[in-house]
């Protein structure tokens, strides 16, 4: 008989499942300067998150949550890629995995393993999932929202 | 007489479509249920016919209406059991029916001091109605606990209804766990403590065979929509006499009597609560579901719910790597089936059996404290009726085969 074969294999990258079950960064700092949490409220994912700035450059990111492999596995890969930065370059970061999702734009090689979420684009109720930690993030560093897909 | 689920599946014209390709699969009923074409139909007639206001008019249609409105108060008191339908109002939902005691007879009565008794499994309208009356007057809460085998515990409940109880509200069937309380016990309890006793009865009006009278309980509370109803309509029963002890909830048309510069007087029975021109084409339609119902039988539909959760039920545990929450028992009870997959959030379920054509419910169920209380986040939810075949079981395990497979290419979690 046919199966549904559809692309989860696609969509639930082996990259996805590695982070959701060993998520880097997980836990929490000892003295964070920024702080934040979120929730979808409607399907109960959950991300809070701690992060040291010095000067322009993310030191350190913890976080801690519960939800899906989407949300969670977006939140590892978020810290990996910009702890270490500056908060210009994660904006930069941020505006790209925005494109990839909600305007289903091709991958940017600059996002490393957050190439991997692109699949979440066909998926428009799961688009919230993956966005969760960087809305987060956003309200940690205090980024607003325009000034985040402004600058380049 | 047992259900043809063959037959009366064509009765549902929206369970020939297909999803994803797939025939749909439609196991998302604890919800809200599919309708019948007699429903759908009952809508179509009454616009295409009886269009009119009620109540207030001396013409045909406008009597026609009004008849065929008052008509389905008699059926919905039918069918719960309760002799009389002056004493059935008709509110939007579930959700108001619970809200409309906790204004209309909850600000009278309670003051501070006096508490409320709820328990961990219910549904958040039967928590934040009351914890809105709680603030409003200075009442406290008071929850009562569920067992390893998501059972109420009768025993702490006892222990908790007490002198200052006024009033304890429960779920006649939970819409996470499927569990079945005994209300006829929880009445005697209520009873002795001259507390009065509501009974959310959103998942079991659809489901069981209900009587209000034998229950004993004060209040009954449900949707239209969770019963082969239209949506916007929900009920509310209280015992006779209790009505007309109440203040009204919404102010306006159809509720008075006599309407003064310096005040008014109120309508009699249940239409002093229900202001301004009510849901009227869906209520007629709702006629239609009840009679669907009543023609089958609530015993039929009860047996058949029973035999294909407890075909489930073994289905998803034999499966392997998947934990069936609640009562295992088909007897205590319904067709709400909450279960977890090792190493897989419902979410990532949900989106994966979706594309097999099989519509289950991931997430908190609006049952925050019991979800708590499990110590989850979220699960996933089968839920079953009257149209539901072993088939579409079969079809739900085959599709979380394909999660169990997508999941399982990398290794399990490693203990933190």
């Amino acid at each position: 008989m046919s199966r549904a074969e559809p692309q989860f294999d696609e969509l639930y990258r082996e990259v996805i499942l590695d982070h959701y079950r060993r998520p880097r960064n997980a836990g929490s700092l000892a003295a964070p300067t920024h702080q934040a949490e979120g929730a979808n409220p409607v399907c109960g994912d959950e991300i809070e998150l701690d992060v040291t700035v010095e000067g322009d450059v993310i030191c350190e990111m913890a976080f801690r949550g519960q939800g899906c492999s989407i949300s969670q596995s977006s939140a590892s890969m978020m810290t990996e890629r910009i702890c270490g930065g500056t908060i210009s370059e994660a904006r930069k970061v941020m505006q790209l995995f925005e494109a990839q999702l909600v305007d289903a734009a091709e991958p940017d090689p600059e996002l490393g393993d957050l190439e991997a979420l692109q699949g979440v684009a066909q998926f428009p109720v799961r688009v919230k999932c993956a966005l969760l930690c960087w809305k987060v993030l956003r309200e940690a560093l205090n980024i607003d929202e325009r000034e985040a897909t402004t600058t380049p | 007489m047992s259900i043809d689920t063959a037959r009366l599946r064509e009765d549902f014209p929206i369970l020939s479509r297909e999803v994803n390709g797939r025939p749909l699969v439609y196991l998302d009923n604890a919800a809200t249920t599919q309708k019948p074409r007699a429903v759908i139909d009952a809508l179509t007639h009454y616009y295409e016919t009886q269009n009119a206001n009620i109540h207030r008019g001396i013409h045909t249609l406008a009597v026609e209406a009004t008849d065929a409105y008052e008509g389905v108060r008699a059926k919905a008191a039918g069918h719960i059991g309760a002799g009389n339908a002056e004493d059935i109002v008709f509110t939007r939902n579930t959700t108001e029916s619970i809200n409309l005691m906790a204004r209309a007879w909850g600000d009278a009565n309670l003051r501070e001091g006096d508490e409320i008794v709820l328990t961990l499994m219910e549904h958040h309208s039967n928590i934040v109605p009351w914890q809105l009356l709680a603030a409003r007057t200075g009442a406290q809460l008071r929850y009562a606990g569920i067992d390893a085998d998501g059972r109420l515990d009768l025993d702490e409940l006892r222990s908790l209804i007490g002198e200052r109880t006024k009033l304890v509200s429960v779920t006649h069937m939970s819409n996470v766990l499927g569990t079945i309380n005994p209300i006829a016990e929880i009445a005697e309890m209520a009873r002795e403590a001259g507390a009065l006793l509501l009974v959310d009865g959103a998942q079991s009006a659809p489901h069981l065979p209900v009587d209000v009278e034998a229950l004993g309980c004060d209040v009954f509370a449900f949707s239209a929509h969770k019963m082969l109803g239209p949506t916007g309509v929900g009920v509310l029963w209280a015992r006779a006499g209790l009505l007309a002890e109440m203040e009204p909830f919404l102010g306006g048309g159809e509720m008075i009597s006599i309407v003064k510069p310096e005040g008014s007087t109120w309508a009699e029975g249940p239409h002093k609560f229900e202001a301004g021109t009510p849901n009227i084409a869906d209520v007629i339609a709702f006629g239609a579901a009840l009679d669907y119902l009543d023609a089958l039988g609530m015993d039929a539909v009860r047996e058949h719910e029973k035999r294909i959760t407890a075909y489930a039920i073994e289905a998803l545990e034999g499966s392997g790597g998947i934990t069936v929450h609640g009562p295992h028992d088909v007897e205590v009870r319904g067709g709400a089936v909450s279960f977890e997959v090792d190493g897989v959030h419902p979410h990532d379920i949900s989106t994966i059996v979706d594309a097999y054509g099989v519509a289950i419910r991931a997430g908190h169920h609006c049952a925050q404290l019991l979800m708590r209380h499990l110590s989850v986040p979220a699960t996933n939810r089968a839920s079953f009726y009257l149209y539901n075949e072993e088939r579409e079981v079969d079809a739900l395990i085959e599709a979380l085969d394909e999660a169990k497979r997508v999941f399982g290419r990398v290794e399990s979690r490693t203990a933190v």
